[in-house]
């Protein structure tokens, strides 16, 4: 019990996100209007998205100072969590574009193209094509050894030119997402009202603890099945 | 340094010596640009650039993989004793952007030959494009290293590689297209991001190498 107090945490704050996300006050703004609430799970599950590939690349730096194969199961874990998450965003991002950035008088199919340019959209998509990218070369390595070291490798390889470009690209590309004009990054004290950050900082770590949540889960599987390989 | 100048004066010499995957470069950007000329004459400047990057992509790919996969098992230990890391990828990193600064005025040369010249700033262009030929052949020569040790081929490197260079590539298209129109110029501190993504790159690669490097 005492070690699971972050899972109940966990809960309690999507559950506190959730409800409070959807009944508590928001400003009215135009254009966005109650579409507005998205913001607690879009935006929140990027934020998860970026620490738990944090995360991960922390643990390919771990591997590669000990070479302890536990760390490297670590490292994918995270990713492949990561992932998830990032494409849960997509799919809200999605939802939210599709009623405030589309063009009501074209079908929604067509403005994915004028969406998909946003330089944000860009940045995520390349996140999640350098991951996958990272688990097919640790498919394509039959050696275990061999597998963690090289993966680790390219992940901290990619990890390290990924997000500079990725805080770079906003400043020079045009965009519609907010947080524009020379700041990349959401600026949470100016952008977001009081009321709204009482519950998108919960948001936050809610999330990032889900995500943190599955990806033991799948660590404690992924050491149970290679008990005899890692002593 | 005296070993770096060793090495690559052993790079220049095989390429000298099996001159066979040199003139395949030449083939193959003559070919790749024959085929477009054939498929559209005088493109107008947006696709002209467009096309212009993702031909150096391609070309980059098959110039830079060779670099680490062409090492059999057994030179790879044979460097790996009389060398220490760095100075071998130093080396390596070195020889691929002469040979991508090379092909990229190569390409840039019958570019504007066979499919004629949007440029209205021709410099401010070709500077950008000697830029972005180092920057694509660091990326490159890096992973081909990472897919020389996975044992795979060329195939995988670019797998490995397009995601991770899509950023810079953007930021070169960017950059060029400026000097397609005659009032515009290219922002200077762009570049400098772009030089120091490339300076980022090799200390990476640096970092890093000495991990592949050793079996």
């Amino acid at each position: 019990m005492k070690k699971n107090w972050w899972k109940i945490l966990s809960a309690v704050l999507l559950v506190y996100t959730i409800v409070a996300g959807l009944l508590g006050p928001v400003p009215a703004l135009p254009l966005l209007q109650e579409t507005i609430r998205n913001l607690y799970f879009h935006v929140c599950m990027w934020f998860a998205m970026m620490i738990l590939f944090t995360v991960s690349v922390v643990y390919a730096i771990k591997y590669l100072r000990s070479l302890d194969l536990k760390h490297d199961i670590y490292a994918r874990q995270f990713a492949v969590t990561a992932m998830l998450l990032g494409v849960l965003g997509y799919a809200t991002g999605a939802i939210w574009a599709s009623y405030t950035w589309a063009d009501p008088n074209k079908p929604l199919l067509n403005s994915f193209s004028t969406i998909a340019r946003d330089p944000k959209l860009i940045g995520a998509a390349i996140a999640l094509l350098v991951y996958s990218a990272y688990l097919i070369l640790r498919d394509a390595i039959a050696d275990i050894d061999k597998r963690a070291r090289l993966s680790a490798v390219y992940n901290i390889f990619a990890y390290a030119i990924l997000f500079p470009a990725i805080w770079i690209l906003p400043r020079i590309l045009p965009s519609l997402h907010p947080g524009n004009d020379g700041n990349p990054a959401l600026d949470v004290k100016n952008d977001i009202s009081a009321s709204m950050r009482v519950v998108f900082y919960p948001a936050v770590i809610g999330w990032t603890l889900l995500g943190v949540w599955i990806a033991t889960l799948k660590v404690r599987l992924q050491l149970i099945t290679d008990k005899k390989l890692i002593s | 340094m005296k070993r770096i100048r060793a090495l690559l004066a052993k790079e220049l010499l095989l390429e000298t010596r099996q001159q066979y995957s040199f003139y395949g470069l030449l083939l193959y950007i003559g070919t790749t640009l024959f085929v477009l000329f054939m498929a559209i004459d005088q493109p107008e400047a947006a696709v002209w650039n467009g096309l212009f990057w993702v031909n150096l992509l391609f070309i980059c790919i098959n110039a830079v993989a060779k670099s680490f996969l062409q090492e059999s098992r057994g030179r790879m230990l044979y460097f790996y004793t009389i060398n220490n890391a760095t100075e071998f990828l130093l080396s390596k990193l070195l020889f691929n952007a002469l040979l991508m600064i090379l092909m990229s005025g190569i390409s840039l040369l019958l570019f504007t030959f066979l499919l004629g010249n949007p440029m209205k700033q021709a410099w401010p262009f070709t500077g950008l494009v000697l830029l972005g030929g180092i920057s694509l052949s660091l990326v490159f020569s890096f992973l081909a290293a990472i897919a020389a040790k996975a044992q795979q081929n060329a195939a995988i490197m670019a797998l490995l590689g397009f995601p991770v260079i899509i950023p810079q590539l953007v930021l070169l298209m960017r950059l060029s297209s400026a000097t397609f129109s005659p009032l515009l110029s290219v922002s200077g501190s762009a570049v400098g991001l772009l030089i120091a993504l490339d300076a980022l790159i090799v200390l990476m690669a640096v970092i890093l190498f000495p991990f592949l490097w050793k079996d």
